[in-house]
């Protein structure tokens, strides 16, 4: 679809190439097709309105370059204007300077309030703190039920009154609660508004005053479409709004709704829900974002595939291994075996735009190396996996029979496998001693 | 209380401006320009009918204002409220909760937050008022604690639940709930099945499962499936219509929380683009507030006018 979009863009400007400058004129049929793309995307049609004059005021008067086609040019002027918008950088959570630092969750219902709590405490769990849940939903049948399972799974401490209690006394109580406790953040689930109740309006206004929150992130589906604008300001008026929560990320959602929740609010998008699980809330990344909303989403579709299959814990340790160089056939195997997981190699560039063309053949060829390379490592006693130095020539043989391979194949792929292992090591090792953010090791055929 | 008083009562201001939106755009305009067009596109679009739906509506108004001879704004919304009407009228499609013999099982499906559990409960209170017996399967074995809200829910409407621990396979629990609907003679089964986003595979073919397994206890069943749409969605509602279609008999739409500011007008793209119904539509926590759907007043509050 992003490929859709540079080909629109291409035909609106059959007639430009030449001409020299862009200019509003002959933009005017190119900022069409953007005004339609971002709202398909569920981008406000005020703030597309907006965002198109600012996207023309960048892009007139640039020099069209005889290489690039203006089409693309448009895209990228888009693109970085996208980013521009949504932040460059990812915004860290607020601590408080004497704990506990209180996170609050809103936002309306169905959302993934009580969900993402969970996940953000077993985030800051990791990240050494001690969280503190909080039910604070008082009316959803079960939903204080939901936050202790939750935090039960996350491994977490809990706090609830009942249903009964007032939802401002929960929260003021479960203060005292965490320093007893010994807990460092208290994470208040909320109960699911509509920003058009009064009453419970002033209810979460109440628990923001009394509580003082540092954090207070508004719930939003990726899903959500031009009503974003209206639910978030009303929000934003009634508690002062931190950051932004963007769930269901893992859906086919374009996303268009996180521009305006950010021009609404003015505040980052502090995380996105990528999954069902406990452990899948991820940073906010604005150049992704990006591409989704311009329809780029398979490429996003496909990475998060991968981060749901690829066990993360197993991935962590790979990077450990590669960057001390310790990394061994064993662990080769394993990731190989993970990457099979994502489905044929056919279904995989499918979902890449562009590549689809460039590689029309040899895929079953890269499938094939790949089986025999699983043969020749599984035809390997775990002891000749992890320390491949002992392989002399006997073994070899015995691995090429083993496989149905031939002796030259072996080395090959023993070859490939050391210099592949001092490659990693360099790369892992970086500017700063420290792996580029989910830098796995390379996988042979890729 | 009907949709309007209720959406008058929970939206006050809201409402006015866009009903004001409407009126700047057809009144006191006289003869229809393209301006107009524009702003009625604008007015679409912000209601989340969508870019492609929008411009097809516009271009079947521009089509009858010609062919009609109409060149006066306010003669035009007419048009416009008339057509859109005529679009999205059911006939004589409703829910529909008999069945000859046997007990009549209404599969609920939908992504998470949708309103999913809370639509099955106050479905069966409204069956329960009607003095109805109802049967709860709770096939969200998924979500923490999804059971126990449906189990309140059926605590409160005197329904019999059919459930399992948490992790169980869902397609056994609606097998189980098919099941004992049949032995104990029950009216009516209304399944609650875990949210799944229309895009994992896995889910999809777990939905498929309970169906197949519930027409396996029960041939014919299950006689109604509807899908819970939230109403705040915007164009990915869409796409979620299609896929959950392809992968059950999709009767018609539930359309939940027109309650806030959202028009729910991607609704209007999935009866124009897929033919799906709306059946119901959920204004508010209350259970008297899931209703049937109406055409006429629907595309009212779709331009936040009506009811006085």
């Amino acid at each position: 679809m992003f490929e859709n979009l540079t080909k629109k863009l291409e035909s609106a400007f059959k007639n430009i190439r030449g001409q020299g400058r862009l200019t509003e004129a002959n933009m005017k049929d190119a900022m069409q097709q953007i005004r339609q793309a971002l709202l398909e995307a569920d981008v406000h049609y005020k703030v597309v309105k907006k965002f198109i004059t600012d996207v023309q005021d960048a892009a007139v008067g640039q020099k069209v370059i005889e290489s690039i086609h203006p089409g693309q040019m448009i895209v990228k002027i888009v693109h970085d204007e996208l980013i521009k918008v949504m932040g460059e950088r990812n915004a860290p959570l607020a601590e408080a300077s004497a704990p506990p630092t209180i996170i609050m969750m809103v936002g309306l219902q169905g959302q993934g309030k009580t969900t993402t709590a969970g996940k953000l405490a077993l985030m800051l769990k990791k990240r050494g703190k001690k969280p503190m849940l909080v039910g604070a939903d008082v009316y959803r049948p079960a939903a204080i039920q939901q936050l202790e399972i939750v935090a039960q799974q996350a491994g977490v401490e809990s706090f609830s009154l009942g249903v009964n209690a007032n939802p401002v006394d929960i929260c003021l109580m479960a203060r005292g609660e965490a320093s007893m406790r010994g807990c460092d953040t208290l994470i208040l689930d909320t109960a699911g508004r509509l920003h058009v109740d009064a009453e419970m309006m002033a209810e979460v206004r109440q628990i923001s005053a009394q509580i003082k929150p540092h954090e207070i992130l508004f719930v939003a589906s990726a899903m959500t479409g031009q009503d974003a604008v209206r639910s978030a300001k009303q929000f934003h008026d009634t508690v002062p709004l931190t950051g932004v929560v963007l769930t269901q990320m893992d859906g086919d959602a374009r996303g268009g709704a996180a521009i305006s929740l950010i021009d609404v609010t003015g505040c980052p998008i502090k995380f996105i829900g990528t999954g069902e699980k406990l452990e899948a809330l991820e940073a906010f990344h604005p150049g992704r974002m990006a591409d989704q909303i311009l329809g780029m989403g398979d490429i996003v579709s496909l990475v998060e595939k991968a981060q749901q299959v690829v066990d993360r814990d197993q991935a962590i340790d790979f990077q450990k291994k590669a960057r001390k160089g310790d990394w061994n056939l064993e662990d080769f195997l394993a990731q190989m075996q993970q990457v099979k997981k994502l489905g044929s190699f056919g279904d995989l560039i499918a979902k890449i735009p562009g590549l689809n063309k460039m590689m029309p053949q040899g895929l079953e060829g890269a499938e094939d190396e790949l089986k025999y390379t699983e043969a020749i490592i599984l035809s390997m006693t775990p002891k000749e996996r992890r320390n491949p130095v002992i392989i002399n020539g006997s073994r070899r043989r015995r691995i090429a029979d083993g496989s149905g391979t031939s002796v030259q194949e072996v080395n090959a792929l023993l070859k490939e496998f050391e210099k592949m292992k001092k490659m990693m090591k360099q790369m892992m090792r970086g500017p700063k001693g420290k792996p580029p953010r989910g830098f796995s090791p390379p996988m042979p055929g890729f | 209380m009907s949709f309007f008083t209720k959406l008058r009562e929970r939206l006050g201001k809201t409402r006015t401006s866009l009903a004001d939106g409407v009126r700047r755009i057809f009144t006191g305009r006289g003869r229809v320009s393209d301006e107009v067009y524009e702003e009625l596109e604008e007015l679409l679009i912000e209601a989340d009918v969508g870019v492609e739906t929008t411009q097809q509506i516009i271009g079947d108004m521009r089509r009858t204002a010609r062919e009609r001879g109409i060149d006066d704004a306010e003669a035009l919304y007419a048009v416009l409220k008339e057509e859109m009407a005529a679009l999205l009228d059911n006939g004589s499609k409703q829910a529909n909760w008999t069945v000859e013999s046997g007990p009549h099982v209404t599969l609920i499906a939908g992504v998470n937050g949708s309103g999913k559990t809370t639509t099955a409960g106050k479905l069966a209170q409204k069956l329960r008022e009607q003095g109805r017996t109802v049967l709860l399967g709770a096939a969200d074995t998924f979500r923490a604690a999804a059971v126990e809200q449906l189990t309140i829910w059926a605590e409160r409407t005197g329904a019999v639940i059919i459930r399992q621990q948490e992790g169980a396979d869902p397609a056994a629990v609606a097998y189980d709930a098919t099941d004992a609907a049949i032995a104990r003679g029950v009216d009516n089964v209304i399944i609650d099945t875990a949210g799944r986003l229309h895009t994992k595979i896995n889910l999809m073919e777990e939905l498929k499962k309970i169906q197949r397994v519930v027409s396996k206890r029960l041939p014919g069943a299950p006689h109604q499936v509807l899908l819970v749409l939230d109403a705040t969605t915007g164009q990915n509602g869409l796409i979620q219509a299609k896929i959950f279609t392809e992968a059950l008999h999709v009767d018609g739409i539930v359309l939940t929380k027109l309650d806030g500011t959202a028009r729910g007008g991607m609704a209007v793209a999935i009866q124009k683009q897929l033919g799906i119904p709306i059946l119901m539509i959920g204004v508010g926590e209350g259970v008297e507030d899931l209703q049937p759907f109406d055409a006429r007043q629907f595309v009212d509050a779709l331009f936040g006018e009506g009811g006085n």
